[in-house]
């Protein structure tokens, strides 16, 4: 279980939003100041570690480039909930070691809405309406997989297992 | 239950009778990508799962096709670190200046990839490859290096949509205008997670660089991959190529498709997709006068010798209108050449273009060619979203290289029948 302030946005939140190609050579953290920018110049600045990133559907069309969910990352978001997914964007949150949730009521949450998760049951509550919605349960293996922290420490602690 | 064209090669790859949508499995991979942006973070991970050797340094291939010949310090040292790396594990294919071209062009042309083969990369446009009856998919560096250390891909087998394509299409019609009318039917996520499969008698009327440019654009519509069945022009593409032996698939008689379309060819006008998604399609003469300041012919979607030879007929004896810059970029050296013997990189510049070596360029807003706020591209890349070739009120205009090049002829989005006289 975990639980975090809520940023909200709607459809279409593409990989180009998340980490504008702009910035791209600059280092992760210079680049992630410039988060959401084009949609929400507020959000990069004023995002705290443990905040949960909701949005509603195809959440991260576009690019494979992984620096849109490490942005997010960066900016210690740690969950995130949409409607649904461009599947890249999804695979990459989880090998990275993000909470990916699918939920077909973000539309009820605002930004700045306490959320609580609790994936493996299937439940989001909202603290601040009162609300609870349900959510795909998370799969055990996408959930072995973050929580070793993603797909390289996962395969990491694999072979080690193997070698003995 | 049958299995659609797409599972049956993931089957094949997994050493299973049969997979079924939603089925979570490890394949193996014939062929994997990375380009010089998604390589470098693909290295870092690589060396952090063992510190080991690739599977098979035959079967990677690493091409520094975005941001080369490296247009500042910091891609110049992430190109230098791609080069180490190939270097140190001695990577056969390995593109660079003077070799490189762009990755979803050059790989075919290069006989790596054939139909059969289940491919993937670290590039989202990797879908390109389903033109020649493989399974393709593009996924992140972490994804990649994975790969590259084992020679496993995990996969989640996609359910599947199919396209019924009727008819022959209309002169100046192609791929481009195919696949942006699809996409403006079914939207950006219309095909999630799915396999976009064709079929149909009007496949036989597409060239093989239209269904590159079809299969291409399949992420755009949030598909996994998009698939064409192998044929006569397939297989005579793929010996020129020089592959020999490759395995034909077809989806079973009764395998599932969970919505099916059918597109009559003959019908189809010229399409452009607005700012700033590529499902903004809408037909070049339904829209007031949009003035352009700039046009790019190129890209994996459409720098191939097709779109420059249409390009180049359109734009022969004429001159690109005055304030419009016109850039063109063939797409590997191959097709370069090509265009130099017969004579369209004459026409083009000519008619005042500036033709480049093959890279990227502009279409990531990388370099050679940004745009800033209040210009407009009309451009034959494959997504158009907000600040995608330069500042965020900047605007791309999706389009065939037919109405780029009539475009910049005319100074305006228009069509290619506006510019040709009829025969």
């Amino acid at each position: 279980m975990s639980g975090g302030k809520a940023w909200k946005y709607g459809d279409n939140i593409n990989t180009d939003i998340i980490s504008p190609p702009a910035y791209m050579e600059l280092s992760m953290e210079e680049a992630s100041k410039y988060a959401m920018c084009v949609v929400d110049p507020d959000f990069a600045g004023q995002v705290q570690p443990g905040d949960i990133f909701v949005a509603e559907n195809n959440l991260g069309s576009g690019s494979s480039r992984e620096t849109a969910p490490l942005t997010l990352k960066i900016l210690g978001i740690r969950v995130i909930i949409a409607k649904n997914y461009a599947r890249i964007f999804y695979r990459n949150c989880i090998n990275l070691g993000i909470l990916a949730i699918t939920c077909q009521e973000t539309d009820k949450i605002s930004k700045g809405d306490l959320l609580e998760v609790e994936p493996g049951e299937g439940k989001i509550k909202n603290l601040t309406t009162g609300e609870e919605y349900r959510c795909d349960p998370i799969p055990a293996h996408i959930q072995k997989l973050v929580d070793c922290g993603g797909l390289v420490p996962f395969l990491r602690e694999k072979l080690k297992k193997q070698a003995v | 239950m049958g299995m659609t064209m797409s599972q049956k090669i993931i089957a094949a790859h997994c050493g299973l009778d049969s997979v079924s949508a939603g089925q979570i499995v490890n394949a193996n991979v014939d062929f994997c990508l990375s380009n010089d942006i998604t390589t470098t973070v693909a290295i870092r991970e690589f060396h952090r799962i063992r510190n080991a050797k690739v599977f098979n340094k035959d079967k990677y291939a690493i091409v520094l096709d975005h941001y080369n010949p490296c247009k500042d310090i910091a891609s110049a040292q992430q190109c230098k670190d791609c080069r180490d790396f190939a270097r140190e594990q001695g990577i056969t294919h390995f593109y660079d200046v003077g070799q490189m071209g762009i990755e979803h062009a050059l790989l075919p042309e290069k006989g790596l990839v054939r139909a059969g083969d289940l491919v993937v990369g670290a590039d989202s446009h990797t879908c390109t490859y389903g033109a020649l009856g493989a399974f393709s998919t593009g996924f992140g560096s972490t994804d990649l290096a994975a790969t590259a250390a084992t020679g496993l891909a995990w996969l989640k087998v996609p359910g599947a949509l199919r396209f019924r394509l009727t008819g022959k299409p209309a002169p100046w019609i192609s791929g481009k205008d195919i696949i942006l009318h699809i996409i403006g039917m079914i939207g950006v996520d219309g095909a999630l997670y799915r396999s976009m499969e064709y079929v149909g008698d009007g496949i036989q009327y597409l060239s093989i660089d239209d269904r590159f440019t079809i299969c291409n654009m399949a992420i755009e519509a949030g598909a996994k991959n998009g698939i064409f069945p192998v044929d006569a022009v397939t297989e005579e593409y793929l010996r020129a190529a020089g592959c020999d032996t490759f395995k034909r698939y077809e989806a079973d008689a009764d395998a599932v498709y969970e919505k099916e379309y059918t597109i009559d060819l003959s019908a189809l006008r010229p399409e452009v997709a607005f700012p700033h998604l590529p499902e903004n399609a809408k037909e070049v003469g339904t829209f007031g006068e949009i003035k352009i300041d700039q046009v790019v012919i190129g890209s994996c979607t459409n720098g191939r010798i097709s779109d420059l030879r249409i390009a180049a007929e359109i734009l022969k004896g004429k001159k690109v209108a005055k304030g419009v810059r016109a850039l063109v970029f063939p797409a590997t050296q191959k097709i370069y050449m090509e265009a130099v013997e017969a004579g369209y990189v004459k026409t083009f510049v000519e008619a005042g273009c500036a033709v480049s070596m093959p890279t990227c360029g502009p279409c990531i807003g990388g370099h050679l060619g940004l745009m800033t706020a209040g210009e407009r591209c009309v451009a034959t890349t494959n997504r158009n979203f907000r600040a995608r070739m330069g500042h965020k009120d900047s605007e791309v205009y999706l389009a065939s290289p037919a109405v780029a090049a009539a475009s910049a002829v005319l100074g305006r989005i228009a069509s290619p029948e506006e510019v040709m006289s009829n025969d």
